[in-house]
Parts: C-alpha cells; structure tokens; sequence
C-alpha cells in the first residue's frame, strides 16, 4: 500500500516536472535561429516546414498536451511508443534506445568498478585511520571532488591517449620509470596489508624488487607488443587468488574452505587448456556460450563448495564459486590480450581510442570486436570513476568509522574474534546498509550522468541527445532525454527505500 | 566524588607542609592569599570555540588562504566595473602574436638553463588572436567567482526562507512547498541549469547566476526543514512562545542560530559544486557564452590546442582546482568546527 501511494506521488511529480522542463526548453531560444540567417533561396520553405513539424504555430501548453499524449502510448504495453520526432525528422523514442544503450555500457561499468573499489579503498582507510593511506584517500577524494570532470577528461584524452598510443610503438620501460613504479608499488602494498612497522618495511621492500623484476623483464621480453597471460601465469594467479579469497572470506584456519577453493583453482588451471581454444575460435565466442560457462563455472563451485563444506557450506560455495568465476575471468583476459597484435594493426597501432563508443564499421571477430568496444570504453570510464571513487571512499569512510565505534564491535573484539572475522562479518555488512541506499540511487542517477564525459569523447549517448536537443531548442529529444533519466531516478530511489528497510530491520519495526 | 575545590577557599591548615608541595598546596596554609595557577581557565563563547576549531584546522585554513589570495588576485589584478587593476594589459584587446603565444613566466633558477623568476610580458602566453592569456584567465576567474559565489547566496537565501517555513509552520505550508521541492528534486541539476543557461544566453553572467541559484536551492531546503522539524520540539522554543515570542522572533532568534551550522556547511559545499557547475556548462556552451569569458570557455576554445600550447588549458584548469579545492576544504574545516563531538581539532 506504502509502496501504491508512493508510486501515485512521484507519478505527478513527473508530470509537473516534465511539463516545468517542456515550458523551459522550448523557451530557452529561438528554434528558427539558424534558419533566419539562412542564406538559400528556399528558406521560407524551409521554415514554413519546420514550424509544420514542431507544431511551431501551436503555444508551448499546446505542444505539451501533444507531446504528453504521445508519450502516454508509452505506458500502454504493446502500443508503440510515439515521443515525437526531432528536428531532423528521425523518431526520438528509436533514437532513445540506441542512446540509453550506449549510455549505459559506459556508465555500468565505470559505476560498478568505483563502487567496489572506493569502497574498498574507504573501508581500509578507516581501519587504518591516521594513517598515511588514511590521508593520501581523504587528499584524493578532495582533489577528485573538485576536479571538474571535462577539465579530467581533455587532460586523459590528449595526454593520455596520445601519449600512450606513443608508447605503444617502442614499448620498453626505461630504468628510472621502472624505480618510480616499484617505488610506487612497493609502498602501495605497505598501506594495504597494514601491520606493524616492520612488517609494513618488509612487504614495501619485497613488493618493490618484484615490481621492478617484473618490469624489467617484460620490457626486456616485450611482453607490451604481444602481451598475452599463458597457461603458467594463469595457474599461478588461479591458486594465489584461491588463497586470496579463503583468507579474506573464510579466513585461513577454515582449512576445508581453503582445500574447497584450491581444488577450483586446480580444476580452473586444468580447464583453461580446453576452455581457451573453445572460446578462441570464431563459431564458438559468443556471449550466450560465455554466460554459459560461467553458469557451469558456479555450478562446480556449489559441487565442489558442498563437497568441501563442513560446518558452514555456504562459505565454501561463495568461495569456491568467486575463485572459479575470477580464474575464468583471467582466460578471458588472456585471450583478449593476445588478440591486441592484430587489432593494433588494424587500427594502425592507436589502440587507446578517444573518439566515439566503437569503430564505425569494424571489421573482426568477436574478440576483435571485444577489444574495441573495451577500447573506447578505457578513458571515459576512468573519468567517470575517478570523481565516483572519490565520494563512495569518503561514505564508505565515514560509515565504517560509525560503526567500527558502536558497542558491539568492542563486545565481538572481547569475545576473542579474530579481526578478520570481526572487520568483515560484523563491521563490513553493517557499515554497507547506508551505502546500499547510496549506490541504488547512484545507479538511478546513472543513465543521466555522463552528459559532459560523453561531449568530451564524442559519444552518441544520452548526453549528446540531450546537449544538441538544447541547442537547437527542440524539446521533443531533451524530453525523451528527461522522460528516461528520471523515471530510472524514481525508480531506483523507491528500490534504495526498500532495500534499506529489508537490509536495517530497525526501520521496519519504526 | 570529590569536588575540585578553588585553592583560595578555606582548607583546614595542615601541620606540616611538605617541601614539594607546589604553591597551591602551600598558598592553602595561608587562607586568604591568592594563588597564582600555572593555567588559566577562561570561559568561551560558542562562537569563539568555533572559530578557534576553524583555524586550527589546516586544510581550512590553507583552503582560506588559497581562496581570498585568488580571489584578491583576480579582482586586483585586472580591475572590475571600471575600476582600474595593477595590470597593465587588458583582457578584451588583440595583439601580434609575439613567440607562438608562448609563456613568459619562467621560474627556473639560472644554473637550471632557465632566467630566474622572470614574469616577462605575456606570464600565461597568449590566445590566437594575440590576447594576454594572464587578463584573459583573470576576468574568466573573476566571472566565475562572481557567479559562484552569487549562486551560493541565492541558493541559501531562498532554502532557508523555504526550509524554515515548510519546517516550522508544518500542515499545508509545509505539504505544498515540498511538492514543489520535490518537483524541481526530480529535475537533475545539469539538465535544470544547462536549460536555463540557454534561457540566459546573452544576457550575461549576473543573470545566469541568479537563474542558477534560483534553482539550486532544493537540497539546502529540505536539510534547513529537517533541521527546523527537530529544532522545534525543543523546549526553549516552548519557552520562548511561553513568553509570548511570535513566530517570526522564534525563528529568528532562536531556532535559526542553532541551525546556522549545517546552513553555513551546506552553503560552503553549494559554493563549491556551482563553480563546477558553472565551468561544465561553460564548457558545453551553455553556460557563460562570448563575448564573455570563463574558465570552462576558456579551456573549451583551446582544447584543440594542446599539443602546441599546452598551458592553454592548464593555467584555467588551474585556478578552477585551486578555487573548488580551497572552498571544499573550507566547507570540510566549518563542518569539523561546528561539530561538537569531533575530535581531530582541539579548540
């Protein structure tokens, strides 16, 4: 009932909005401007049929009322959906489908990656407060906050995209890079595993003599210019990821979760050498045989998660499932770096591309045509993460500090729980109900968000409807554009409601 | 539980005095002497702890710095409204292009293959049609500022009239604001302010200001109404309609200070997302147009350029950073000091 009346009022919400958004635009300029400094002969014509298609000889209410009927066929199932036609004649609600699609291939991923990531990052910095991790996060988040996105966004795409493309032609790390990276790394890895002074020294020491082999010896190889994984690398990323998430999940003394998830990284290193070549071949590399694979990759996790289980088997699922699904991941991977030869030299060795959501008329495989989208997609998501990072760090941050001071975390602590079980069973769930709520909204806010990043790489997303709409003062694409934009908003903010009162059961009794 | 008793009052006098005892406990043998304590206690104002947590806070206080020697460069530098500035050059006039429009201003010592700290004639280079970028980045600047800070004030103004009605007087007052609120809530705000920047083109800065800031007063109103709900439950509210306050003196003198804090944070947090705003819409032309300048204009024009002349852009780039940095650092510093529970600023 909560949920009806509620529906009812952001209903008329957006029925005032849209009509307050319909006035605004179609005042906001001369819709015939470029036409009246037309120098062609036929000029009259050519206003006299745009008056015709805008309905120009109508008053804005009018148009409204035509605009608003047609887009309620929209709500009617199975009858068309008619949001009118734009100024070129092309119908907006078409032209609203491609556009949200590509919209959201950008924007899902970049938001997906900045809410793990920022909320990781938010998470450690709280444990470790003070810290310099602490600082170097809360910095960044500020420097991100007030960075504008476009001035980001022509910095990545010129120096950047340029640059790297640069690179790509003599790929070799020249020694001192290879010192500030390992430097870099080295104490990276200091700030995420923590511990104590000395322990912290050890892991910078030893972390920065590996990345420094590591780059060495890629740049010696060249690995750059035909970059690919192996079956080698694979095995041993499969069983350190195993470790990883036993450790993280379950934590390292439940040995059956930990032998549950080092059996699915043996199965997954053995698997890759008849996974691999399946997915390589052109008859097979579809996405209905991926998701396949990764259906029966959980299915073994649950078997294997089952057999392993013990006391506690959905532990040794979750575990054994996300080891299985990340070792597929890693095939992947590898199969998409060792087809970057071949779409370098297609695209004449710019393989970071800055312009547009794909190449028009590209010619290649399915992997090929992975590679490309995953192209376009590398410098816009960055500028999207970034500013997204920043502020899911500082409310993970933030949450995390709350909760860690609340009174039952001391009473697990007393209990003798080791702080793993204490930091990711009982804080981290806690402290993730608020930024449940934030991330559903964020989603909402999603499909509308990436106006500016799209005007910067060119992309022909909801943004640009938007922004050419505007600028040619035609309502009908600046309202399909609205329509879509905030009916996800609602949408997502009545799921950020509810999943708030299921997730925090003190709301639902209150 | 022992009470911490003022050293001058009577203490029964103790036979012997130990040697080490401290003036206190020796000035106590002596009833009626005053003591000379090695601290002083001196009772502060709320006001005075806030601003002392203000300005021991680093970032705030370097943020401050940062932001009033902007805002004292842009202003002086060129002048405003007539007024004449230290520069010499102007913004607006053409010149031959002297070296590619390179920079003058060089700040690497001699012995580094450099001329010394030089400011030179161009500082920041020059555009294509040979105008001093330095001018050029200043009036973006000033314009910026102006609107920004414009925005923040029409902003806070009208969610604080509309907040503290809707928040105070409840029942239909409050049912019919909020729906509006909630109708321009519904509205993002790029969209809202792109299309009532190109409802103002032409018009100049002050008047896409004051469009922008007419609308971005809705998160400010429902937090100054949130604020007003439980303030108003409070019992010195009730004391004061005792002693026969009208509404109006309650909401002022009473209920308003207490808010005052999240005002001032919301406020300062506004400032700092209309100057972002503000150059965004700039830089997709709908925003402050020619023959106007702006940041986000600035680095719009000569996007083109920068792989020849690269501080183009990052001279605007700049100063916006500098100026939403400075004003989100201030706002992280108001909210510290006006938190009584916090803890990582001693007053």
């Amino acid at each position: 009932m909560f949920v009806v009346r509620r529906l009812a009022v952001s209903f008329i919400t957006l029925l005032l909005a849209t009509f307050v958004v319909y006035v605004l635009v179609a005042n906001a300029g001369d819709p015939l401007g470029d036409l009246r400094t037309d120098p062609s002969p036929n000029r009259d014509d050519k206003i006299r049929a745009r008056i015709d298609d805008l309905n120009l000889d109508q008053s804005v209410p009018q148009r409204y009322v035509t605009w608003i009927t047609g887009a309620g066929t929209c709500l009617v199932p199975g009858g068309g959906c008619d949001l009118g036609k734009n100024v070129r004649g092309q119908d907006v609600s078409t032209l609203v489908g491609q556009a949200a699609s590509s919209t959201l291939r950008l924007v899902l991923i970049a938001t997906i990656l900045a809410i793990m990531v920022g909320i990781a990052l938010g998470v450690v910095a709280a444990l470790r407060q003070y810290s310099g991790l602490d600082y170097t996060t809360t910095f960044s988040a500020f420097l991100f906050y007030s960075l504008p996105v476009f001035a980001f966004a022509v910095l990545l795409k010129q120096y950047f995209a340029i640059r790297a493309n640069d690179w790509l032609r003599d790929p070799r790390i020249d020694v001192s890079t290879a010192l500030a990276l390992a430097v870099l790394s080295g104490l990276a890895w200091g700030a995420l595993l923590g511990g104590d002074r000395r322990r912290r020294w050890i892991v910078r020491g030893v972390a920065a003599v590996l990345t420094f082999g590591v780059l060495q010896y890629l740049s010696a190889v060249e690995w750059f210019r035909r970059p690919s994984l192996g079956p080698v690398l694979i095995t041993v990323l499969a069983f350190a990821v195993a470790v990883g998430f036993a450790a993280l999940l379950a934590g390292l003394q439940r040995r059956n979760v930990l032998y549950g998830a080092l059996t699915m990284a043996a199965i997954g290193s053995v698997a890759q050498f008849a996974v691999i070549p399946f997915l390589e071949d052109r008859t097979w590399a579809t996405w209905t045989n991926i998701a396949l694979l990764g259906l029966l990759t959980i299915a073994v996790g649950v078997g294997v998660g089952w057999a392993f289980g013990g006391l506690d088997k959905g532990q040794a699922i979750r575990v054994a499932s996300l080891t299985g699904l990340v070792t597929g991941g890693f095939m992947v991977v590898d199969i998409m770096l060792r087809s970057v030869p071949d779409y370098s030299r297609s695209q004449r060795g710019r393989v970071f591309a800055t312009v547009g959501s794909n190449t028009p008329d590209f010619q290649g495989d399915f992997w090929q045509r992975m590679l490309d989208l995953s192209s376009h997609l590398v410098l816009p998501t960055i500028s999207i993460m970034l500013v997204s990072m920043a502020s899911y760090s500082r409310y993970a941050r933030a949450s995390m500090l709350e909760v860690l001071n609340q009174d039952y975390v001391r009473t697990a602590r007393a209990k003798g729980l080791t702080e793993r079980t204490v930091v990711v069973r009982h804080a981290f769930r806690n402290a993730l109900i608020p930024l449940t709520t934030l991330a559903a909204i964020d989603f909402g806010a999603v499909i509308g968000g990436a106006v500016i990043t799209e005007a910067v790489f060119a992309w022909r997303g909801m943004g640009r409807l938007f922004v050419e709409g505007l600028i040619q003062v035609d309502p009908n694409p600046v309202m399909g554009f609205f329509i879509v934009t905030s009916v996800a908003y609602v949408v997502f903010n009545m799921l950020a409601d509810i999943a708030y009162a299921y997730l925090d059961p003190r709301i639902r009794i209150s | 539980m022992s009470t911490t008793r003022p050293p001058s009052s009577p203490v029964p006098a103790a036979p012997v005095t130990p040697a080490d005892a401290g003036p206190v406990a020796a000035a106590a043998d002596r009833p009626g002497t005053q003591v000379e304590r090695e601290f002083t206690i001196r009772a502060m104002s709320s006001r005075e702890l806030i601003t002392r947590r203000f300005l021991r806070h680093r970032g705030a206080l370097g943020g401050m710095i940062v932001f009033l020697t902007t805002i004292v460069l842009a202003f002086s530098s060129i002048g405003v409204a007539g007024i004449p500035g230290w520069w010499g050059l102007d913004y607006a006039s053409p010149a031959t292009v002297v070296e590619g429009g390179r920079m003058s201003l060089d700040v690497m010592p001699s012995f580094l293959d450099g001329d010394g700290l030089a400011i030179g004639r161009h500082p920041f280079g020059q555009d294509d049609i040979g105008r001093d970028y330095f001018a050029l980045t200043m009036r973006g600047t000033q314009i910026s500022l102006m609107i920004c800070l414009l925005v923040g004030l029409l902003a806070t103004l009208i969610g604080v009239l509309i907040g503290a009605a809707a928040g105070f007087y409840r029942g239909k007052t409050e049912a019919v604001l909020m729906r509006i609120t909630d109708v321009l809530i519904t509205i993002p705000l790029l969209v809202i302010a792109a299309v009532l920047g190109a409802n103002a083109a032409g018009s100049g800065p002050v008047v896409l200001a004051a469009m922008i800031g007419l609308l971005y007063w809705t998160t400010l109103a429902r937090l100054v109404r949130g604020e007003f709900l439980s303030l108003r439950e409070k019992e010195f509210v009730e004391a004061a309609r005792a002693m026969g306050a009208s509404s109006g003196r309650i909401i002022v003198r009473h209920i308003l200070p207490n808010a005052l804090g999240t005002i001032i944070v919301s406020a300062t947090l506004t400032v700092a997302a209309a100057i972002i705003l503000e150059t965004s819409l700039s830089f997709l032309g709908l925003g402050v147009q020619a023959p106007d300048t702006s940041l986000g204009l600035l680095i719009s024009s000569y996007e083109g350029a920068f792989q020849t002349r690269p501080w183009l852009f990052y001279w605007p780039a700049l100063f916006i950073v500098a100026i939403a940095l400075s004003v989100n650092f201030i706002g992280d510093g108001l909210r510290d000091a006006f938190d009584p529970k916090q803890t990582r600023v001693r007053a």
